[in-house]
Parts: structure tokens; C-alpha cells; sequence
């Protein structure tokens, strides 16, 4: 493996290494719970929760957990503290817990957080693992956000419930229904594309003009 | 105990509230098998089979088990679902190897699919008896192969036509399943 240092652990999972929007991870929530910014950021707030401390657990049990039964074990460890932040949610936040309905149950289920916990706690020290879970789960609460935000603006007209156009906008319905979340999602990767394109060309024409 | 009729759930689940287009259950192997519209149909079947059989389980431990302890609920489904995946493996494997074989790497990734255990908390939370909640598995269960074939046929004509160099890969999926998303979104009225 090749060694990192703690920061590049931390950075790699907010923009580098996005577990949405760059390795496709927990598409599930990303699209499902995304049409409202408040619903975005519960259920972000939900996740973060979930994967750091799998992430800590995980990490000090590594050595008595058997390689065999590891990621039945994982997924045990992980429904635990889902199981948690049902019950926090459904006690200190009753109406978002309601709007997220089963989907609270299902990041069980998010191959993120098993995947950063096969890929990285189980093999590092608590620290380090408790920094790459908060760096994904930041990666996690960006993408969210960022997709909640565009939905909610034009499917809705608001943002964080605040009223951001006239009376007279037309509010786009596509947006919040399902088949707007696949079309947003869909876009940002465009705009990733040709970003990403744009920076290759810019980089091949530097290194022409320099020989 | 839910009073819909037998009809409207399987309705509902196949294509008004179709799990993929509509829940978005399931979409790692939408956005992973869909390449081809053979290995499309072969997981869509595979999946109608787990769905039945966790259908089956989840409602077993609702009714026997789960009255007194709801709390551990969640827990006990994702080891439902892990082991039936595991047993159905091994059954697989003995009875037909040719098929174990063609499903390869996509039976034991079924335990992360979300739509197997989606099915089970939905059906709990919506209190369906015994058969509503197998005519909710099978309807479910076809709903995910008719998306994944649709999704597949188009990807394979699509493979062929002239795409600019940025929307290739995951970004033209996405939009051709929004697009498809809406094409379902004109059943709603059905029901």
C-alpha cells in the first residue's frame, strides 16, 4: 500500500476522491432524499454520523475481528449505528425523520461507508481512520448539498425554505420529482467532463508552447 | 394490515412506483449490468428470485419475531439478507453450476443491493400480510428487470451513435434513466 500522510487522508475524500460524485458511491440517498436542501443535510448529518463511528470501532477491534467473517461483521457494527441515528433523528428531529422515512434504514445498505471501511479502517489506526471517515463524509455532505441546493432553487424557488425569486416564477415540478434527480446528477457529471477536458487541453497546450 | 388489493401493489410496484426510476433502489446494478441486454435479464431474474425469498423471511420474523423487540428490526433484516444470499449461493451452486457460472460476481453483491432490503423495511412499514407481500416481491422484482432491459437496449443502440467525448460514461446513463424516469412518471395517474 502506498503510505499517505494524515492530511492527504483527510482531503483525499472531499473533492479528489468524492464518494458521490467522482466513485459513484451511495447513489441511492444521493438521488432519493436530495429534493429539499434541509432533507439533503439530514440525511448527510445522518450518514456522517453512522460512518465515523464504524470508522472508530472498526479500527480498535481490527485485530480480533477474523478475516473470514470481516464484512459480515462490518455490516453488523454499521446497522448498529443506524439503528442509533433512527432513534436520535426520530427523537430530536420528528419532522425530518419523517420526510426520509425508510430511507434512514437503507444507509445500511450505502456502499460507501462499508467500502471506506474494508478499504481504509481496517487497516489503519484510529486517528487516521477517524480523519478519512470525516473527510468522506464531508465529500458526502457536499455532494448532497450541492444536489439538494439545485433542486430545491428551481424545483421549489427557494432555498432553505427562504423565498429566492418573485411571485411571478415558475416553479420547474420536474426537479423535485424523481426524474429530476437522475437529470441533476447527470448534468454535474457533464460539467465535471468538460471542466476536467478543459484543464487536459490547457495542460497539453503549456507543455507544446514549452517545447 | 394494509387493505390495497393484490392488483394495485403489483401495479404500483412495476411501474408507478417502479423501485429504480421511481425509489431509486437498486441503482448499482442499474448503472453497473446494464451494458448488455442478456446479462440485464439474467440479474433482473436472479433479483425477482431474492426479492421473493426475503419477502418471505422478513415477513416470518415480523409476525413471529419482531413483535416484542421492533428496535432491532434493521439488524436483524441485513442478517436476513446476508445469509439467504449466502444460502442461495450455495443452492445455486450445487443444483445448476452452469448457472452460477453466468451470474458470477452479481449473487454475492446482492447483499448490498439496496432494493432487497428496501423491500423488506418497505413492506414492514406499510404492514403488508403474506401474499400482499409476495405479489409486492414479484412486482417489484419485474419492475427492476424491465427497467434494466429498457436501460440496456438503449445503451446498446447508444453504443454506436455519435456522443460528444464529455457525456460518455455515467453522465449520458444518468440522463437517458431521468428520461426514462419520465416516461414512467405518465403511469401515475393509474392508480
Amino acid at each position: 500500500m502506498r503510505k499517505t500522510t494524515p492530511s492527504h487522508d483527510f482531503i483525499r475524500g472531499i473533492w479528489k476522491e468524492n464518494p458521490v460524485l467522482i466513485q459513484m458511491l451511495g447513489l441511492c440517498p444521493a438521488l432519493a432524499v436530495t429534493n429539499t436542501v434541509k432533507n439533503a443535510l439530514a440525511m448527510s448529518a445522518a450518514t456522517f454520523f453512522v460512518i465515523c463511528c464504524s470508522s472508530v470501532l472498526i479500527s480498535t477491534c481490527k485485530n480480533f475481528i477474523p478475516k473470514e467473517v470481516r464484512i459480515s461483521s462490518y455490516i453488523l457494527v454499521i446497522a448498529t449505528f443506524v439503528t442509533l441515528a433512527d432513534m436520535l433523528l426520530q427523537a430530536y428531529a420528528p419532522v425530518q425523520h419523517k420526510a426520509l422515512g425508510a430511507f434512514i434504514a437503507l444507509i445500511v445498505v450505502n456502499c460507501m461507508i462499508l467500502g471506506r471501511q474494508e478499504a481504509f479502517s481496517s487497516k489503519n489506526n484510529v486517528f487516521r481512520s477517524l480523519l478519512d471517515a470525516i473527510g468522506t463524509g464531508i465529500g458526502f455532505t457536499i455532494a448532497l448539498v450541492m444536489m439538494g441546493g439545485f433542486r430545491e432553487i428551481l424545483g421549489v424557488g427557494t432555498f432553505f425554505d427562504i423565498p429566492l425569486f418573485g411571485p411571478n416564477f415558475e416553479p420547474w415540478v420536474i426537479m423535485v420529482l424523481p426524474a429530476g434527480g437522475f437529470l441533476t446528477l447527470g448534468f454535474i457529471l457533464l460539467a465535471m467532463g468538460y471542466l476536467e477536458q478543459r484543464k487536459k487541453a490547457k495542460s497539453e497546450r503549456a507543455t507544446e508552447v514549452s517545447s | 394490515m394494509s387493505d390495497q388489493t393484490l392488483f394495485s401493489i403489483f401495479f404500483s410496484a412495476m411501474v408507478v412506483n417502479n423501485f429504480t426510476l421511481a425509489m431509486f433502489l437498486g441503482l448499482c446494478p442499474f448503472m453497473g449490468v446494464s451494458a448488455r441486454v442478456e446479462t440485464a435479464l439474467r440479474m433482473g431474474l436472479a433479483n425477482i428470485f431474492v426479492l421473493v425469498l426475503t419477502s418471505l423471511s422478513a415477513w416470518f420474523l415480523n409476525t413471529f419475531i419482531l413483535e416484542s423487540v421492533p428496535y432491532l428490526r434493521i439488524i436483524s433484516f441485513i442478517i436476513v439478507v446476508a445469509s439467504l444470499v449466502q444460502i442461495v449461493e450455495m443452492v445455486v451452486k450445487k443444483i445448476s453450476p452452469t448457472l452460477f457460472r453466468q451470474l458470477g460476481i452479481f449473487l454475492p453483491l446482492m447483499t448490498t443491493n439496496c432494493a432487497i432490503f428496501g423491500l423488506a423495511i418497505f413492506q414492514t412499514n406499510r404492514g403488508y400480510g403474506f401474499l400482499q407481500g409476495i405479489t409486492f416481491a414479484v412486482g417489484a422484482g419485474l419492475g427492476l428487470t424491465l427497467a434494466l432491459v429498457l436501460m440496456a437496449s438503449i445503451r446498446e443502440s447508444v453504443e454506436f451513435s455519435d456522443v460528444p467525448d464529455i457525456a460518455r460514461g455515467t453522465g449520458l446513463v444518468l440522463i437517458i434513466a431521468g428520461t426514462l424516469s419520465m416516461a414512467f412518471m405518465g403511469f401515475a395517474g393509474l392508480l
